[in-house]
């Protein structure tokens, strides 16, 4: 039986072979099954004042879904979890956990965490395996509102206001619901048919009706949704779509991609598969610019595709903005990290294809207003990367298109749109905002805590109408 | 889905589709275009907009195929779907943005010609229908390689002055389109403002000949594209020194003032691959690569 050697070390996830998952796309990590979840759940200590649920940014009851594994009433621990969260198969996968609720575990103080993400993980794939669907029972109220956004923010608005027993429509503007789950996060980390499918099926349950190929700012706008189509409030949860680029000399040349076009054409297009028609280079060596997650995707898939990879950025490791398993996962695949390295260039050949990158070493400085150290460049220390591809991650931006189409909407110097942290209430009567449209990129779950208050706050709002 | 409503081979390697898309004809303006994807593996086609009708909500669209996947539509027939249909996206034209009386009697007063390459008549089209329609006179150049490829140009008499060129003098005036402005001009016509569109080759030596005349000029980009809402970044074209992403920011931009030499090298990006899919779908299960040529037996 699976049990933890001693109560001071979690009990192990099972994961594929690095060797072997880095040649297909198939999920790294293979989760606990009965045994071991319940073996770990039997390391937590139910404390009275939990501080892991204070860490969660929507607040789920953790000690309690944690004994009803234990309890090995898996059902159970599945309508605590969906008590407080839509998307539990998604953010038990991709939660920056060390950070959240695992970071303030009391366990964690003289040996592992509990392995609550993982946990929460198996309840919400056995809840799946198992038939499940959230359920809802309020009574319609005959409002309708409307959810911009196929997103975490989204999808977690709108699945709270119709358990709330509104009227919910999601405009999406690309042909696939679900947002970064589906165009940005790749299939070894978070599968698209069997976990991202599932969970939007799960909010359609709740009756959220979804609307694909809408682009809210040109094929229809937010005053006439609200006046033309009925919708007494807006969410508006556009994410942050544009990505960022250096501005070096070279960028333009072929082979240089945006990590949110890579991953684009790889996750949403299929592109690795045979069967789908989009496109995509098959580099031979790969330099991914960046230390985010999006970078660690964006090697990672990179790796998978053939090419030998290169990780470059500015700080050292322990200034990493990646998930920590991501990091340790990349690394164990074989992808190198050139750490405290800049770009200054992009060397292109005569046909203007990529051929190689030109870097700097850098030191860290004094801190800078993020706190953290500033990287500064090393005088004379360039040098030269050969490649074929560099993908640029370097961070993405919010997408103009409603801000500029939506008179009265007000956004900060960055273009991020202006809400209230309580409710992300927008300077427009009705008009509601959350997740990376008004913080700039974030995690999921911090969208996906952004959507449960704006429900909230539209709930309280159009009450307040009566 | 999205029903096609007609299809029909047009002049030469040119075909036209009615697409109904009621959300996408309710508030599309001349100078914007649509996104197609036919089916869950396909991939996602930016097209122009040719005609748009706002009460039976539906669009047209005229296309050359050029790939494996344009080349699929051209066996659609009406009654058949699109999967996916989205837009209106970018930019509408700077000429047909406003009803203002203001704005369209300072329209009035200009001197509008348009330049239109190839299948490049077919974005024009509708900017020329919205000045006719908004009582704006303009000319308008149809070039086309020879007689077979001239495009729209009956639609485009009944709404502007039509000068057809073709390069090998078999239809209309001889010559290519620069020479045809020129001898416009030279004619007595006098411009001000241009708007063109065609192959990327053909609007760079436009530019240059309008840049001689001092004629504002316009141009619509149609580079590679993903998703067309401003999240990939593949569409950047450098102007005036700086990056824009045409599917956002365009795809109209000042002629004068796009860097078509990098904006052509950029278009290469995917030849191989696209001539690998279009070899495999045409010739089917006799294609088995071993050439050596085109990469098939990978």
């Amino acid at each position: 039986m699976a049990e933890a050697k001693n109560m001071l070390t979690r009990v192990p996830v099972r994961e594929q072979d690095p060797k072997v998952r880095a040649a297909n796309f198939e999920e790294v990590c293979l989760g606990y099954n009965e045994e071991e979840a319940v073996a770990e759940s039997q390391r937590c200590l139910h404390c009275k004042n939990a501080k892991c649920v204070q860490g969660c940014p929507v607040n789920i009851n953790i000690p309690e879904f944690v004994g009803a594994v234990k309890e090995k009433d898996f059902g159970k621990a599945y309508d605590i979890i969906s008590e407080s969260s839509s998307l539990p198969a998604v953010c038990g996968r991709v939660c920056p956990q060390e950070t959240q609720c695992e970071g303030r575990c009391i366990r964690g103080i003289k040996g592992d965490a509990v392995s609550i993400g993982k946990l929460e993980r198996f309840v919400a794939d056995w809840a799946k395996e198992h038939g499940m669907k959230m359920k809802c029972t309020a009574k319609q109220t005959g409002r309708k509102v409307a959810v911009i956004g196929a997103g975490p923010s989204g999808l977690t608005c709108a699945g709270d206001l119709a358990k709330m027993g509104y009227d919910v429509t999601i405009f999406e503007a690309l042909h696939k619901a679900g947002g970064v789950l589906v165009y940005g996060i790749p299939e070894f980390r978070l599968p698209k048919d069997k976990v991202v499918a599932k969970e939007v099926e799960n909010v359609q349950c709740l009756g959220v009706k979804i609307e694909t190929n809408v682009i809210i700012g040109r094929s229809v706008t937010i005053e006439e949704l609200m006046t033309k189509e009925g919708f007494e409030a807006v969410f508006i949860g556009s994410g942050a779509g544009l990505p960022m680029f250096m501005n070096i000399p070279g960028e333009q040349a072929k082979g240089v991609f945006s990590a949110n076009e890579y991953l684009t054409r790889n996750n949403l297009m299929k592109a690795y598969r045979d069967d789908y028609d989009t496109p995509i280079v098959h580099g031979k060596k790969v330099v991914v610019v960046g230390g985010g997650n999006v970078a660690m995707d964006a090697a990672r898939t990179a790796l998978r595709l053939g090419a030998q990879t290169h990780i470059v950025y500015r700080r050292s490791e322990a200034e990493l903005p990646a998930r920590a398993e991501e990091v340790h996962h990349a690394k164990e695949e074989g992808i190198q990290f050139d750490l405290l390295t800049n770009p200054v260039e992009i060397l292109a050949d005569e046909n203007d294809n990529v051929r190689g990158i030109r870097c700097i070493r850098m030191e860290l400085g004094e801190p800078d207003a993020s706190g953290r150290r500033r990287p500064q460049p090393i005088e004379g220390s360039e040098f030269e990367i050969e490649c074929d591809t560099v993908i640029m991650s370097l961070g993405t931006r919010p997408n103009p298109l409603i801000s500029s189409t939506t008179y009265g909407l007000d956004v900060n110097k960055k273009l991020c749109i202006v809400a209230t942290e309580e409710e992300g209430k927008t300077s427009l009567e009705g008009v509601y905002a959350g997740g990376d449209a008004v913080t700039g990129a974030a995690t999921v779950i911090l969208a996906m805590g952004a959507g449960k208050k704006a429900a909230r706050g539209i709930d309280a709002y159009l009450r307040s109408k009566d | 889905m999205y029903k096609i409503l007609e299809a029909r081979n047009l002049a030469g390697p040119n075909y036209e589709m009615i697409v109904e898309a009621p959300r996408v004809a309710a508030r599309c303006l001349p100078g914007q275009f649509i996104i197609v994807k036919l089916d869950e593996q396909a991939e996602r086609i930016p097209l122009t907009i040719t005609d748009y009708d706002r009460e039976k909500g539906t669009i047209e669209i005229v296309y050359q195929p050029v790939g494996e996947s344009t080349s699929k539509f051209t066996e659609l027939k009406a009654g058949d779907s699109f999967m996916d249909f989205v837009g209106p996206l970018g930019r509408p034209s700077d000429l047909c943005e406003s009803e203002d009386p203001e704005a369209i009697e300072a329209l009035k007063k200009k001197k509008i010609v348009f330049v239109a390459g190839g299948v490049g008549a077919a974005p024009i089209y509708p900017q020329a229908k919205w000045l006719h329609e908004h009582g704006v006179e303009c000319d308008v150049i149809i070039g086309a390689r020879n007689k077979e490829l001239v495009l729209l140009e009956d639609r485009m008499k009944e709404v502007a002055n039509v000068y057809v060129t073709t390069d090998d003098g078999s239809y209309g005036r001889s010559g290519m389109v620069t020479k045809c402005l020129e001898d416009l001009i030279a004619e007595g016509h006098t411009y001000d403002h241009c708007v063109c569109i065609g192959p990327m080759i053909m609007m760079k030596f436009l530019c240059l000949t309008t840049k001689k005349y001092g004629i504002h000029t316009v141009v619509s980009m149609n580079p590679i594209m993903v998703d067309g809402t401003g999240m990939c970044g593949a569409c950047r074209v450098t102007v005036g020194g700086e990056v824009k992403f045409a599917c956002v920011d365009g795809p109209e931009f000042d002629g004068h003032e796009v860097d078509f030499d990098l904006a052509m090298k950029r278009q290469t990006m995917y030849k191989t691959q696209e001539g690998e899919a279009f070899l495999a779908w045409k010739e089917g299960s006799t294609h088995h690569g071993g050439c050596g040529e085109c990469g098939g037996e990978k």
